[in-house]
């Protein structure tokens, strides 16, 4: 329940923040809820309105089989999926398996590089939101030492 | 004040290359300092905003999984030399910056 008041202050003073953005800049409200969630199949609902997901072999995921170093592990994903609109990046064993979702406009590539922290061995998951679907792919990332610091 | 972002954009024909690397802590807010004993208080980006001649071409939302001093790379078309492209970044407690760089 703690846990879940500090996430609302932290969405809270994030929103605040993009509110005086200059009004051309705003983006979509940050996925709070999802980032907060504590099992993938909950973050994909509440960020995608479903964890109903379908396997693709369209998805390009590149993560290292074996990340030495579970603070910095690079992930990089790229899709020939058309009109996609947004891809997110769930590691299942994550305390909050939500790590990051892209917003993709038209004439924007469906294709993202970012290094995420994993706390232990876990498959990691492209998931792509088309105007079609939802589809995903996923890759097991071993971690021998776990980088979410806690 | 010194910029916290670095970006690089490539140009190929209309597709811009684009890779930033931003330096910032990441902190969950889970980690212990070793010194205190103390919990260092959560301190995370949480969105990165990319414009093109102010037209929106990408929205990263991050949570506190992403690595620190973060590296993001992403690819848009419809780019030509001379245009402007933007990143802003705004974290957790509200702090903000921002690049603007030309596309060559």
């Amino acid at each position: 329940m703690q846990f879940t008041r500090r996430m609302m202050m932290q969405g809270g003073v994030a929103l605040a923040a993009l509110a005086m953005l200059p009004r051309t800049l705003l983006a979509a409200a940050w996925p709070q809820e999802a980032f907060g969630s504590t099992t993938a199949s909950q973050a994909l609902k509440a960020a995608l309105g479903t964890d109903v997901i379908t396997p693709s072999d369209r998805i390009d995921l590149k993560v290292p089989e074996i990340a030495e170093n579970g603070a910095v592990v690079p992930v990089s994903i790229k899709t020939s999926l058309e009109n996609v609109e947004s891809i997110s990046i769930v590691v299942k064993n994550n305390p909050r398996p939500m790590a990051a979702s892209f917003e993709i406009p038209p004439g924007t590539l469906p294709k993202i590089a970012s290094r995420i922290k994993m706390g232990e061995t876990s498959d990691v998951m492209a998931v792509i939101k088309t105007s079609n679907g939802i589809y995903s792919t996923a890759s097991q990332v071993k971690v021998t030492i776990g980088g979410c610091g806690g | 004040m010194a910029s916290t972002i670095k970006i690089s954009a490539k140009l190929a024909s209309d597709v811009a290359d684009v890779k930033s690397l931003i330096k910032h802590p990441m902190e969950t807010g889970s980690r212990i300092d070793p010194d205190t004993g103390n919990t260092i208080p959560s301190n995370h980006i949480t969105q990165l905003i990319f414009t093109n001649n102010g037209k929106q071409v990408m929205v990263a939302n991050f949570s506190t999984a992403v690595s620190r001093n973060p590296f993001f790379g992403f690819s848009f078309q419809g780019a030509k030399a001379g245009d402007t492209l933007r990143l802003t970044w705004v974290d957790n407690n509200g702090a903000t910056d921002e690049l603007e760089t030309q596309l060559v």
